[in-house]
This record gives C-alpha cells, structure tokens and sequence, in this order.
C-alpha cells in the first residue's frame, strides 16, 4: 500500500462510531471478540466485521491463540492519520486566534482616530 | 457532520465541499480589510508557530490574481494563489484556489467567502469546492472526510490513553 491508500484505509475504517469505540476499548488493553462484543450489544460476527476493516486499516492486529485471537491496538496508522488532521485544524485555528488579535488592534486604531 | 472545535466550525456538506465558519469581534469592514489587505493578510493567514508569509500579493478586482507563499519553521515554502470571479465589498468574495505544488494535479477549487455582520461581530464563513473528491481528499488527507473530524475527538483520546500507556 502506499502512504495515501494507507491514510485512505485509516480514514474509511475510522469513519464508523462503532470501530471508534472499538479502538478506544482496546487502548485500555486486549481484549477477545466476545469481550468486545459484550459491551455494544451487537452480535459477535457483526463485531467480527468491525475488526476486519480494522485489521485491514492495520489499525489492529490478531493474536496467535486460534482459540481467543485477541485483539490490540496498531498505534502507527493512527498517529499518522493524526498528523494531517493536526495540520489542518492547526492552520485554521491558529490563523484565527491571531486575527482575533489583529482585530482587535484594528478596533483600537479606529477608536483613537475617531477622538 | 459539525465539529467545533474552539469555535471554528468544519462541516463537509457535500463530496467536494469543505465549510468553515467562524465569529470574530469586529465588524464586517475590519474583518474583509484584514482578509483583503496585502498589509494585513500577512501579520494572521498560516502566520504562527514559527511560520511566516513570506509573499503576500492581492490584486483585488474581477479578474485579479492573489499569491502567498509561506515559509514554513522547517524552511520548506508553501504557495498558494488564484483569481478573482467575484467580489462583493465587504460581502463575499469568490476566487479560484491552486498550490503552487501540483498536489492533486493542475486543477483549481473555487473559495466562496462570506462576511455576516450581526450586532458589531461578524461570521466568517469559508467554503472551498473542490474540483474532485479525491482532490478535496488529497488537498487535506482529509480533515474533513465524511466522519473523520467526528472520530477527531475520539481519535485524540485514543492517542492520550496510548501515550499514557508508554509512559506506564
């Protein structure tokens, strides 16, 4: 894959409030697909969906145990998806606050002038 | 999809549109002075954190062309330019708007902008259509992909509790 369909497959697995909650579960630790399960009341092939566009995103990995296959959090994708929201959110909003300040100084300007 | 964040609003009403809304303390005339004005332009647009507007041209008439470039804290220089279609003052303008680095090859989205005044403050309202979705996605990488700025929130705590955990 290269950078953007990597960022591509992030961003698609991201856009889903279920996978969310999913991923912020398991930053507190493993979990198996029947603890996942448990606490959004879906059926366990329906969490087993979820966790394969995860897997694919490389936003988690599988464990080994046929048995249990637990789940864990890939924080790479994720910090590099994070990174160019970063950046966009970053630009607008710290353009703003110094126009704020800017304006504010405008307003001033105008105000001794009118005296 | 709204996210505030501070109290810059970001939604993505269609496939190729990027909104932002934001309101500023002033009235409208300051606000499209600051947003038109050469001399102005360059003390606030992408001017913080080590960042500076190194050009700053703006021709503005019908037909007039506008370029920035900036220099970013780790040297590397970013230009951003396009032409006027529209300009109502101290309304609205309409203006093309191309990278100077052909990142989503050589086509232009089209920037409305919008000034509302209301009781001495005034809305800014910018929304930048782009000629693609790939483009609108490629020119962000995409802040504002459909539920992506939703998951931002989430996404950051994500992140909080996974540098909690490292540092465990």
């Amino acid at each position: 894959m290269t950078r953007t369909e990597r960022l591509d497959s992030t961003f698609a697995a991201l856009s889903d409030p279920t996978r969310r909650a999913i991923l912020a579960r398991l930053a507190l630790g493993e979990a198996t697909v029947t603890e996942l399960a448990e606490p959004f009341e879906m059926s366990q092939p329906a969490i087993s969906k979820h966790l394969k566009v995860l897997e694919l995103a490389g936003l988690i990995s599988r464990g080994r145990d046929a048995q249990r296959r637990p789940c864990k959090l890939e924080a790479a994708p994720l910090e590099e998806a994070n990174k160019w929201l970063e950046r966009y959110r970053e630009f607008w909003e710290g353009s703003f606050k110094r126009l704020d300040a800017l304006l504010e100084e405008m307003k001033k300007k105008e105000t001794r002038r009118k005296r | 999809m709204i996210q505030h964040s501070g109290n810059l609003e970001l939604t993505t009403p269609g496939d190729r549109e990027i909104v932002m809304r934001r309101t500023f303390d002033a009235p409208r005339r300051l606000v499209f002075d600051a947003y038109t004005k050469p001399e102005l332009v360059r003390q606030w647009l992408g001017v913080f954190d080590g960042h500076s507007m190194s050009e700053c041209e703006i021709d503005l008439r019908v037909g007039g062309r506008y370029h920035y470039v900036w220099t970013l804290k780790d040297g590397t220089r970013m230009g951003l330019g396009g032409v006027f279609r529209e300009i109502v003052v101290p309304e609205r303008i309409v203006s093309t708007e191309k990278f100077d680095e052909p990142w989503y090859g050589d086509q232009e989205a089209l920037d409305t902008v919008t000034f509302d005044e209301s009781n001495g403050r005034t809305t800014l309202t910018i929304s930048v259509l782009a000629p693609s979705k790939e483009a609108r996605d490629m020119m962000l990488k995409s802040g504002m992909a459909d539920g992506v700025t939703a998951g931002y929130d989430q996404l950051d705590k994500i992140l909080e509790s996974l540098q909690a955990e490292v540092k465990r």
